[in-house]
């Protein structure tokens, strides 16, 4: 976008003539709705506000009709999708409340501060609504590290992460990263915040009270992140380099005092309303919360703190500067709030009042600047439903047979091929980076199924994940949005909690192209009969569309944030052997299941057929077995079987409990298939032997198929095969494989 | 026995301090404002870890002209303890109240993981309650922890014993002859960069941050009979 001054700003009639609404995101047929709206042409500012405020990240215009699928109630919701974030209730008068949100495309364009303001962003989410933040979490994607594009992207977003994250003092305790091809032009960063709120806290962002003010709060208003909602509302072309300005620049020091003056500012109790100025900034917070309420709102942004002299109604209203928040108090706690920021030396102003008209005025030098019905900005956005296709390679996959591939026979070798692959490989290097210790509340780091994170006074503790496999999605997105679902409920259990509910990020293409449309469309169907089925409402989310480079369309990635409770500390549960002696068992079925594998991935180097299947009522019977197992007390530890399969799960909890297992599987599967399918409904348990008979007896009388298939012990992982020698390798060799491969990859 | 915990702008490490007193040896405790000119009441002062003031410049480097610090520096004189953890021990050294600085680690990335270091002194008021040359598990997480100071400083800190602890193992993030934390001449005042405050129960990885606090405690009570009697 090219800087302008007010004056040269184009008028309504250029606007018109020059279509110069279309260089916003705005349709033809848009902006003539908008024209109807008003009841006029809209001039240089209105357009831009309208702009914004329909672009897909704002409005949700292309995926309403697709989240509307998702079930969003349940006993424990206590505020559901529409605010800033979701809470569910845990009991004692106490609320975890959560998000997830996408920085995606500032992030491809300027790594480091786009993934930095990405945890701005979710973090005043999270305090916004009342919440003290307690964890944070990532889910990123890229391109392989062989591509130095792809690992210039993962170290800057990762420093990103870390230099907001560690700065304002939030621990991050978890993620999941995954490498492919698919996300080279366009890498994904989804962020997770999860805070702890009193239930009688919780802020709805209402401008409620004709004549209550409306504050300013943060730091100045600059030209920085102008139009990133609509940025972010277009695919990826070469021109986006030049949009760099359309990213914003983070102040993690400023986000640390914002959130205490605004947490001091909610525990006085004189917040009428209040709410962050993320995509859109002033234009979205005022507009919402004007709607939310029924009423309008006038502000006068000559009051508005402005960075740089000169900045128009256009500029201030579409930037997004990063930090600033809005509130509404009543006219006679105006003191009072202002003394607040005022301790933690946080910019806070007065800029206007709420109204009755129902508008959003702007006024500037005296002038109306805008004029425009809130309720034409919120809810008149037009809605559109597009029209699904199934792509050709989904019939084209049906054909391929993934039990025929060459038999793989040097398995020791293929383990560690997989275990090398950066997306099994550890992740030290990365959550090395970020403080996870701050706070003393993470019981279980980063590097488990799931991360805990315990409530000081309290025996309880809340287990987070975050889960979402774009392969089997991009190859079923029925199958894989259920997976998603599925595979984050079976992390929080893993760990000794209940899933209580979901935010997801919808990470997909372009709407408009039909195909993508019916990943979308198909992937929600799958998330929603899961959810349903595992008894997790969504609570709220993210909807990051046209994540499209020039190489094409990334593999369609819902990322599922998933939140559980543990009941009693002493459940925690973690994924290492524990004990020598300790008997191994093996929950769920072995099938053979190749497509959209690691080990596809890496030693036949295609991503093709079809994914895992998954049996939600199997599932659901699992996980609530084991959860009932953990509590009993007999489960010493516990680990999904996901990416890299049985072998990759056995040398995961061999590696990180420092012991080694001697293995016997017996199964009629080719031993490659065997040991590196990726059926879905299976665990890894270990047991004191002097439990292992009732812990397979409690699992087969429930109806879920399991077996001892081995012991902990000696130095080596050692698997057999029908009696077999399959693997035999020190457990040492696997930490080292398993530990370098990414620090070699970036060094 | 009273601690201060102190609060500048940025700081986060704040509330694991308070919570470490607390939980360690049950003494009371409370959070000191920046602006605060008066610490007569306290018998002990936390400097926690953070982000002073954004530490855009050099870390700690604004904190040092905080007004806390002209009372800080008192409490030091009058043999009262201080402790500097991590941006706290940061303070220290641009305060002048320890030698040396603190700059970017080797690898010029934050680092967050459990360190060992070995206790080199354990006659302060802050390592009564350890074993000298005892190996300890305790957190670590900064960007900026590489001790450095020149050659005739360390030196006299080996000379006088000052080097309270050392990194072992793995030396994280270069700091010069292993340095984890040092100690003033009087002794009363330590800065570390590694976290006692997040290693306090088992839970969390390792408690061995705990007798920290305890030796702060018997050291105070000890001082208190030899002044009653």
């Amino acid at each position: 976008m090219t800087r302008r001054t007010a004056a040269a700003e184009p008028t309504a009639e250029q606007i018109a003539e020059h279509k110069i609404y279309r260089q916003m995101g705005l349709s033809d047929d848009e902006y003539a709705l908008i024209c109807r709206l008003l009841g006029r042409k809209p001039n240089y500012t209105e357009t831009g506000v309208f702009s914004v405020m329909w672009s897909e990240h704002c409005a949700y215009k292309n995926s309403k009709p697709v989240l509307k699928k998702f079930p969003v109630s349940g006993p424990r919701v206590l505020v559901g999708p529409g605010e800033g974030a979701g809470v569910v209730d845990i009991g004692d008068g106490m609320g975890v409340c959560f998000k997830i949100e996408s920085h995606n495309h500032p992030s491809a364009i300027e790594p480091y501060q786009g993934a930095a303001t990405g945890v701005g962003g979710i973090l005043r989410d999270i305090f916004s609504m009342g919440a003290r933040p307690v964890a944070l979490l990532n889910s990123l994607r890229f391109g392989t590290l062989d591509s130095p594009r792809a690992r210039y992207l993962f170290e800057n977003v990762v420093a990103g992460i870390a230099g907001y994250g560690n700065c304002v003092g939030i621990p991050t305790v978890g993620g999941e990263i995954m490498f492919d091809p698919s996300y080279e032009g366009n890498p994904l960063v989804n962020v997770m915040c999860v805070g702890l709120i009193d239930h009688r806290l919780i802020q709805k962002g209402r401008a409620e009270g004709v004549g209550n003010a409306v504050f300013y709060v943060g730091p100045a208003t600059g030209r920085d992140g102008i139009h990133g909602a609509t940025f972010a509302s277009g695919e990826l072309t070469a021109e986006s380099e030049s949009q760099r300005p359309a990213v914003q620049v983070g102040d993690p020091f400023m986000e640390k005092l914002v959130m205490e003056a605004c947490l001091e500012l909610i525990e006085s109790g004189i917040v009428v309303g209040i709410q962050d100025m993320g995509a859109a900034g002033l234009t979205c917070s005022s507009s919402e919360m004007a709607s939310k309420a029924g009423n309008g709102m006038e502000l006068n942004l000559d009051l508005v703190p402005q960075r740089e002299p000169d900045m128009t109604p256009y500029e201030m209203m579409l930037s997004e500067s990063q930090e600033r928040m809005l509130f509404v108090v009543r006219p006679e706690h105006e003191e009072q709030a202002k003394a607040i920021f005022t301790k933690w030396g946080v910019p806070c102003v007065k800029v206007g009042r709420v109204t009755d008209d129902g508008r959003l005025k702007l006024f500037h030098r005296g002038e109306l600047a805008a004029d425009i019905p809130v309720a034409a900005l919120v809810d008149n956005c037009p809605v559109y439903r597009r029209t699904p296709k199934v792509p050709e390679y989904y019939a084209k996959n049906a054909g391929v047979d993934t039990a025929r591939y060459p038999e793989v026979t040097d398995l020791a070798g293929a383990l560690e091929k997989v275990l090398a692959s950066p997306t099994v490989a550890s992740k030290e290097w990365v959550y090395r980076q970020y403080d996870h210790t701050i706070r003393t509340e993470t019981a279980v780091p980063p590097g488990s199924d799931a991360a805990v994170v315990t409530i000081r006074g309290t025996r309880k503790a809340v287990a987070m994940t975050l889960d979402g496999n774009g392969r089997y999605v991009y190859l079923d997105p029925e199958i894989g949005g259920r997976i998603a679902v599925a595979e984050a409920a079976r992390n929080v259990v893993c760990s000794g909690a209940e899933p209580l509910a979901v935010t997801d990020n919808l990470n997909f293409g372009n709407p408009e192209k039909p195909e993508m449309f019916w990943q979308l469309e198909r992937a929600a169907e799958g998330i929603a009969d899961a959810c349903r089925r595992l008894g997790t409402p969504v609570i709220g989310g993210n909807v990051s569309l046209y994540n499209e480079s020039e190489a094409g369309p990334i593999h369609p990635t819902p990322v599922i944030g998933m939140v559980g409770l543990v009941r009693d500390v002493d459940h925690i549960t973690t994924q290492p052997f524990k004990r020598e002696g300790d008997v191994v068992i093996l929950l769920g079925e072995t099938k053979a299941e190749l497509g959209g594998s690691e080990f596809q991935f890496v030693i036949h180097g295609v991503t093709e057929g079809r994914p895992p299947q998954i049996d939600l009522d199997q599932e659901k019977t699992l996980q609530d077995a084991l959860l009932e197992a953990i509590r009993s007390g007999w489960i010493a530890s516990a680990h999904d079987l996901s990416e890299g399969g049985l072998a990759v799960a056995l040398a995961e909890c061999c590696i990180t409990g420092g012991l080694g297992a001697e293995v016997a599987l017996e199964t009629d599967l080719r031993p490659d298939i065997a040991l590196f399918s990726e059926s879905q409904s299976r665990v890894i348990l270990s047991v004191r032997p002097e439990h292992a008979e009732e812990v397979l007896r409690h699992f087969r009388a429930k109806g879920v198929p399991a077996a001892g298939i081995g012991t902990v012990k000696g130095t080596n992982l050692a698997v057999r095969i029908n009696g077999n020698l399959a693997i035999d390798v020190p457990v040492e060799r696997l930490t080292r494989v398993w530990k370098d491969a990414i620090p070699c990859r970036m060094r | 026995m009273r601690f201060a915990v102190i609060v500048f702008p940025g700081s986060n490490g704040d509330i694991d301090c308070y919570k470490a007193v607390e939980d360690a040896i049950g003494q009371p405790v409370d959070y000191v404002w920046h602006t605060a000119t008066d610490l007569s009441d306290y018998d002990a002062i936390l400097i926690p870890g953070g982000f002073s003031y954004g530490d855009y410049l050099r870390c700690g480097a604004i904190a040092r002209f905080a007004p806390v610090m002209d009372a800080v520096r008192r409490a030091a004189d009058e043999g009262k303890f201080v402790l500097g953890i991590c941006n706290g021990f940061q303070v220290l050294t641009e305060a002048r109240l320890l030698p040396g600085a603190l700059i970017r680690n080797r690898t010029l990335k934050f680092i967050c993981q459990l360190a060992d270091i070995k206790v080199e002194n354990n006659r302060t008021p802050f390592t009564l309650d350890y074993e000298e040359g005892e190996i300890l598990r305790i957190p670590i997480a900064h960007g900026e922890g590489c001790y450095y100071c020149d050659e005739a400083k360390l030196a006299r800190l080996k000379a006088e014993n000052r080097i309270v602890f050392r990194y072992v193992h793995e030396n994280p993030n270069g700091s010069i002859d292993d340095i984890a934390g040092i100690c003033n001449e009087r002794g009363n005042v330590l800065g570390l960069m590694p976290h006692p405050e997040r290693a306090v129960h088992k839970w969390l990885g390792s408690d061995d941050g705990r007798r920290m606090f305890t030796s702060m405690l018997r050291a105070y009570e000890a001082r208190r009979r030899e002044v009653t009697v």
